[in-house]
C-alpha cells in the first residue's frame, strides 16, 4: 500500500472526499438546528418577561461590538494558521494558533465580565425573567462552544510544539478551523438578533 | 453560489486534493470587509434616522458577513458541493423553523386576543 | 480508479487480536458484532416494553380493576412508550443499519468504527440509566412526550422526570453519533461503481433516516436542556407563572417528534423494499419513485409537527396549513404502497416467513395510514385526540408497520450473520400468532376510541360500554406474547440447529449475499465493482455469479478499542452526577474528556 494511504481515513472513498471532513460538515448542519432552536426560544421569550430588566436596559453595545470584532479577527488568524500548516510553516502555525486561542480567551473574558455585571449590577439572573433566562442560555451555550474551541486550539498548539503538526495532518487544523468559524458565524447571528435588534 | 466557482476534480485522488485556497491577502481583504460591515451595523444602531430601517438593514448586513465567512474562511466556495449541501440543509431547516415558530406564536397570541374564550 | 486496487491489497501480517471471549466483545469495532450487540440489547428492551404493555392490559381487562394503582399505571405507559421508541424500535433498526449497510455498499466497515462502538455503549448505558428508575421507585410518569408543565418541580417533585430528561439526553448522543456515522458511510463508502441510483433501497432509507436524526435531535436536545434548567436552576421556560409558555415545549417536542415518527418507519420501509423483490423474483417496481418518495417524506416530515397540537388552539390559519402539509404526506406514502404491491404483482412469489411479514406490513400500514389521514383534519382530530382511536392508529403504524418490518428483516438477514436459517414452521406460527393477536388487540381500540374511551386512564367504570372490548384487547395482547415466545425460541434453537444457509440462501439481489454467511471480519477481500442496480442478481442472470473472493485473505482492519466504552462510561457518571452531586458531574465530565483524548490520540489501525 502506498505511503500516502497510511492513515485510515485516507482510504478510497466514493466521493474522493475525506470522511472526517464530511462528518464535520454534517455535524455543523446539525449544530445549525441546535442554535436555531436556542435562537427561536430567545426570540419568542424576550418579550415574555413579567418584570425588568429588559434587553434595552442592560445590553452593552460598545463592549459586545468589541467582542464581535475580536471573534472576527480570530477567524482571520485561524485561516492564517491553516495556510501556514498547509505550507509546513510550523512557526507561523504556532503564532496564529496561539493568536486565535488568545482572541478566543478575550471573547470569553468579555462574556464573563458581561455576565457578572448583569448579575451583580443589573440584577439580571437566569431566574429573574424570561429575557434573562433565554439570554443567558443562548449566549452561555455559545460561550461554552468558544471555550471548547479554545481547548481544541490549545491541543493543536501542544501538538505543534511537540513537532506533530505538519502539512500531512493539516486536516486536523482545517477541521478545528471549521468549528471555530462556525462559532464565529453563530455570533454574527446572535450579535444582530440579540444585541442590535432589541 | 459555491457550486459553480472552482469545480476541483474528485474521485481520482484518494487523498484530499489540494484546493485552490485563497492566499493571505485575500483573507485580509475579507477581514477588512467584515470589520467595515460590523462598523456599519453598529453605526446604523446608533443613528436615530435609521431606526425604521434598522431590522432589514441589520439582517442583510449580518447575512453578508455570515456568507463571507462561510464561503471564504470555511472554503465552501472552493470546496466540494457535498459540503455545501450538508451545511445548507441544516441551515435552511433551522431558518424555516425559527420563522415558523415566530409566526405560530404571533398568530396564537393574536387569535386568543380576538377569541378569549377559545 | 487506481485507488481501488491499492486498498484491496491484502496484508499478510494483521495484528493478532483476540477473536472470542468477553473482552473481544467489549473492545470490538466490527460493525457486524456491534449489530449483534445492538440487536440483543434492543430485543431485551423490547421484551421489557412488552411486559409493561401486558401489565397495562391486565389492569384494563376489567372495569374498576385494582391490579396496579394510578401512579404505577402512569409510569407504565410512560416507560412503555419511551422504551419502545428509544430503546427498542430505533436501536432494532440501527442493528440492521449496522449489519446490512456496509455489506450492501460493498464496504469493509462503517466510516468510523470506534464511533460506532461508542454509539452502542451510550445506548446500552442510557437504556440502563433510564430503566434503573424502576429500582429507585422513580419511574418517569409524565408520558413519553413529557408535556410541560407537568414536568415542572411543582408537579413532579422527586427524580422521576430527572431520569427521563437526562436519560433521553444521554440516549440522544448515541443516536446522533450513529446517524453521523451512517451519513458518511453511505455517501463515502460505496463500492466503486455504486452510484446513488444503484444503491439498495435499504441504504437509501438509512440515509434519509440518518439525516432526520441529525436534524431533529438537536431540537429535543435544546428542549431537554431548557427543561433541565427549569428543574435544576429554577428558570421558568415552561412555567406560565414565571412568563414561560408550555406550548413552546409542545412545539419543540413535536418538531423533533414528528421526524422521529419517520425515523421509526423509514428503516422498516427500506427492509421490506429488499424483502419483497427477493421473494417475488422481480426488481422493485418504480425504484426511483420509491427513492424520491422516501426523500420527500423526510423533507415534509419537518413541516407537519403542529398536527399533534390541533387541540392547543393555534388559530385557524396554522391549523389549516398543517392539515394540508399532513395530507400531502399521504401522496409519497401511497406511491410507496402501490410500488410494493406492483412488485408483488405477477411475481414468482415464495411465501417465506420473511415475505409474510413484509406483506403483513403493507396491509397493517395501510390501515394505520388511513386512520392517520383522518386526524389530519383538525375537526376530526378534535374528536379523536386523547382517545383510544389514536392509540389504535399509532400501533398500526409502529407495531403493524415498524415491528412487522423488523421481523421481516430478521428472518431475511438472520442467516447472513449466523450462517443458519431460522425455522420456517416456527416462523409461520410466530407470524400468524402475531398478526391475529395484533389485530385482536388493536382493532377494537378504534371502536373504543370513537365511543369516547380516553387514553392514559388507569381504569374505567362498569357500564360505559367499554367492558367487553377491553377484555378482547387484553386477550389479544396475550396472543402476541405467545407469538413473541415462539420467535425467541426460534432465535435460540436456529442458532445451533437451523439449516446451514450458505452465502445466498434466498437467491437474492444485493451484495451482502455475494459473500459467505457469516461474512469474514473484513467482509470483502476484494472490493466489488458494481455495474448495475441489484448487481448480484444481474451477474447471476448473466451467468457470472458473485465476484470471486480469495479465501482466508488477511486484510488490515481497525484495531479494537476500549476508549469508546470508557468515554460512554464517563458520560454515564456525568448524567448521574447531574442528579446526585455536582462533584460527581464534574468528575464524569473530566472522565469523558479524558476518554475522548485517549481515543483521539490512539492509532486507529
Amino acid at each position: 500500500m502506498s505511503a500516502s494511504a497510511a492513515a485510515a481515513d485516507e482510504h478510497y472513498t466514493s466521493t474522493g472526499l475525506n470522511n472526517r471532513k464530511m462528518v464535520f460538515w454534517a455535524f455543523l448542519g446539525s449544530e445549525c438546528m441546535f442554535f436555531g432552536t436556542l435562537i427561536s426560544t430567545y426570540l419568542i421569550y424576550k418579550n415574555h418577561s413579567l418584570n425588568g430588566p429588559y434587553a434595552h436596559d442592560v445590553l452593552n453595545i460598545p463592549l459586545t461590538s468589541f467582542s464581535a470584532f475580536v471573534l472576527l479577527m480570530s477567524s482571520l488568524t485561524m485561516v492564517l494558521a491553516l495556510a501556514s500548516v498547509q505550507r509546513d510553516n510550523v512557526r507561523g502555525a504556532k503564532i496564529w494558533l496561539a493568536s486565535t486561542a488568545g482572541l478566543g480567551c478575550i471573547f470569553i473574558g468579555n462574556q464573563i465580565y458581561e455576565f457578572t455585571h448583569f448579575v451583580t449590577h443589573e440584577g439580571l439572573t437566569l431566574q429573574k425573567n424570561m429575557f434573562g433566562a433565554s439570554f443567558f442560555v443562548l449566549t452561555g451555550f455559545h460561550g461554552a462552544h468558544v471555550t471548547g474551541g479554545v481547548i481544541w486550539l490549545t491541543t493543536l498548539l501542544v501538538m505543534a510544539f511537540k513537532g506533530k503538526l505538519s502539512s500531512k495532518n493539516s486536516l486536523d487544523v482545517e477541521i478545528a478551523g471549521l468549528y471555530w468559524h462556525f462559532v464565529d458565524i453563530v455570533w454574527i447571528a446572535i450579535f444582530t438578533l440579540v444585541y442590535l435588534i432589541q | 453560489m459555491s457550486d459553480a466557482a472552482h469545480p476541483t476534480t474528485h474521485g481520482e485522488h484518494p487523498t484530499e486534493p489540494a484546493h485552490a485556497h485563497p492566499g493571505a491577502s485575500e483573507y485580509l481583504r475579507i477581514a477588512a470587509i467584515l470589520t467595515v460591515i460590523t462598523a456599519i451595523e453598529v453605526a446604523v444602531f446608533y443613528i436615530p434616522a435609521m431606526a425604521q430601517f434598522l431590522v432589514p438593514v441589520l439582517l442583510v448586513l449580518s447575512a453578508i458577513k455570515f456568507v463571507l465567512v462561510v464561503m471564504f474562511y470555511m472554503h465552501l466556495k472552493f470546496d466540494h458541493p457535498t459540503f455545501t449541501w450538508l451545511f445548507v440543509l441544516g441551515l435552511t431547516i433551522a431558518g424555516a423553523i425559527i420563522i415558523s415558530l415566530m409566526l405560530l406564536f404571533d398568530a396564537m397570541v393574536r387569535f386568543h386576543q380576538v377569541h378569549p374564550s377559545a | 480508479m487506481s485507488s481501488v486496487t491499492a486498498t484491496a491489497t491484502t496484508h499478510v501480517h494483521a495484528k493478532p487480536k483476540s477473536q472470542s471471549g468477553v473482552w473481544s466483545w467489549i473492545t470490538t469495532v466490527d460493525h457486524k458484532r456491534i449489530a449483534v450487540l445492538y440487536f440483543v440489547t434492543a430485543f431485551f428492551f423490547f421484551v421489557i416494553g412488552g411486559i409493561e404493555a401486558v401489565l397495562m392490559r391486565v389492569q384494563l381487562a376489567t372495569p374498576n380493576n385494582t391490579f396496579v394503582d394510578a401512579r404505577t399505571f402512569n409510569a407504565l405507559f410512560t416507560m412503555h412508550g419511551t422504551t419502545m421508541v428509544f430503546l427498542a424500535l430505533m436501536p432494532l433498526s440501527v442493528a440492521f443499519f449496522n449489519l446490512v449497510v456496509p455489506l450492501q455498499l460493498g464496504a469493509r466497515d462503517v466510516a468510523f468504527p470506534r464511533l460506532n462502538a461508542f454509539s452502542y455503549w451510550v445506548f446500552l448505558l442510557g437504556g440502563l440509566f433510564m430503566n434503573s428508575s424502576w429500582l429507585f421507585k422513580a419511574a418517569p410518569d409524565t408520558g413519553w412526550f413529557g408535556y410541560a408543565n407537568l414536568t415542572s418541580r411543582a408537579f413532579s417533585p422527586g427524580h422521576s422526570v430527572d431520569f427521563w430528561m437526562l436519560g433521553l439526553q444521554f440516549l440522544g448522543i448515541a443516536s446522533l453519533a450513529g446517524a453521523f456515522n451512517f451519513i458518511v458511510t453511505i455517501l463515502n463508502m460505496r463500492a466503486p461503481g455504486m452510484t446513488f441510483m444503484r444503491m439498495p433501497i435499504f441504504c437509501w432509507m438509512t440515509l434519509v433516516t440518518s439525516f432526520l436524526l441529525v436534524l431533529a435531535f438537536p431540537v429535543i436536545t435544546v428542549a431537554l436542556i431548557l427543561l433541565t434548567f427549569d428543574r435544576f436552576v429554577g428558570t421558568s421556560f415552561f412555567i406560565p407563572q414565571g412568563g414561560g409558555d408550555p406550548v413552546l415545549w409542545q412545539h419543540l417536542f413535536w418538531i423533533f417528534g414528528h421526524p422521529e415518527v419517520y425515523i421509526l418507519i423509514l428503516p422498516a420501509m427500506g427492509i421490506i423494499s429488499e424483502v419483497l423483490p427477493t421473494f417475488s423474483r422481480k426488481p422493485l417496481f418504480g425504484y426511483p419513485f420509491v427513492v424520491y418518495s422516501g426523500v420527500f417524506i423526510g423533507i415534509l416530515g419537518f413541516g407537519v409537527w403542529s398536527h399533534h397540537m390541533f387541540s392547543v388552539g393555534l388559530g385557524p390559519i396554522a391549523d389549516s396549513v398543517f392539515a394540508i402539509t399532513t395530507m400531502l404526506i399521504a401522496i409519497p406514502t401511497g406511491v410507496k404502497i402501490f410500488n410494493w404491491i406492483a412488485t408483488l404483482w405477477g411475481g414468482h412469489i415464495r411465501p417465506t416467513t420473511s415475505l409474510l411479514f413484509a406483506v403483513g406490513f403493507i396491509a397493517m400500514f395501510i390501515i394505520g395510514g388511513l386512520s392517520g389521514i383522518e386526524h389530519a383534519s383538525p375537526p376530526a382530530d378534535l374528536q379523536q385526540t386523547d382517545t383510544y382511536f389514536v392509540v389504535a392508529h399509532f400501533h398500526y403504524v409502529l407495531f403493524g408497520g415498524t415491528i412487522l418490518g423488523i421481523f421481516a428483516g430478521l428472518y431475511y438477514w438472520y442467516p447472513k450473520i449466523t450462517g443458519r436459517l431460522m425455522d420456517e414452521t416456527l416462523g409461520k406460527i410466530h407470524f400468524w400468532l402475531t398478526m391475529i393477536g395484533f389485530n385482536i388487540t388493536f382493532f377494537p381500540m378504534h371502536l373504543l376510541g370513537l365511543w369516547g374511551m380516553p387514553r392514559r386512564i388507569y381504569t374505567y367504570d362498569k357500564g360505559l360500554g367499554f367492558d367487553t372490548l377491553n377484555l378482547v384487547c387484553t386477550i389479544g395482547a396475550f396472543i402476541i406474547v405467545i407469538g413473541t415466545l415462539a420467535l425467541m425460541w426460534n432465535l435460540v434453537v436456529s442458532l445451533k440447529k437451523g439449516k446451514v444457509a450458505g452465502p445466498d440462501p434466498w437467491d437474492a439481489r444485493t451484495l451482502e449475499w455475494s459473500i459467505p454467511s457469516p461474512p469474514p471480519e473484513y467482509n470483502f477481500a476484494v472490493l466489488p465493482t458494481v455495474e448495475h442496480r441489484d448487481d448480484l442478481w444481474e451477474r447471476k442472470q448473466a451467468g457470472l455469479g458473485p465476484i470471486p473472493q480469495p479465501p482466508n485473505a488477511h486484510v488490515h482492519m481497525p484495531n479494537p478499542s476500549y476508549w469508546p466504552l470508557v468515554t460512554a462510561f464517563g458520560m454515564l457518571i456525568f448524567f448521574s452526577g447531574l442528579m446526585l452531586s455536582i462533584y460527581m458531574a464534574i468528575f464524569g465530565f473530566a472522565f469523558t474528556i479524558f476518554g475522548i483524548y485517549r481515543w483521539a490520540f490512539e492509532p486507529a489501525s
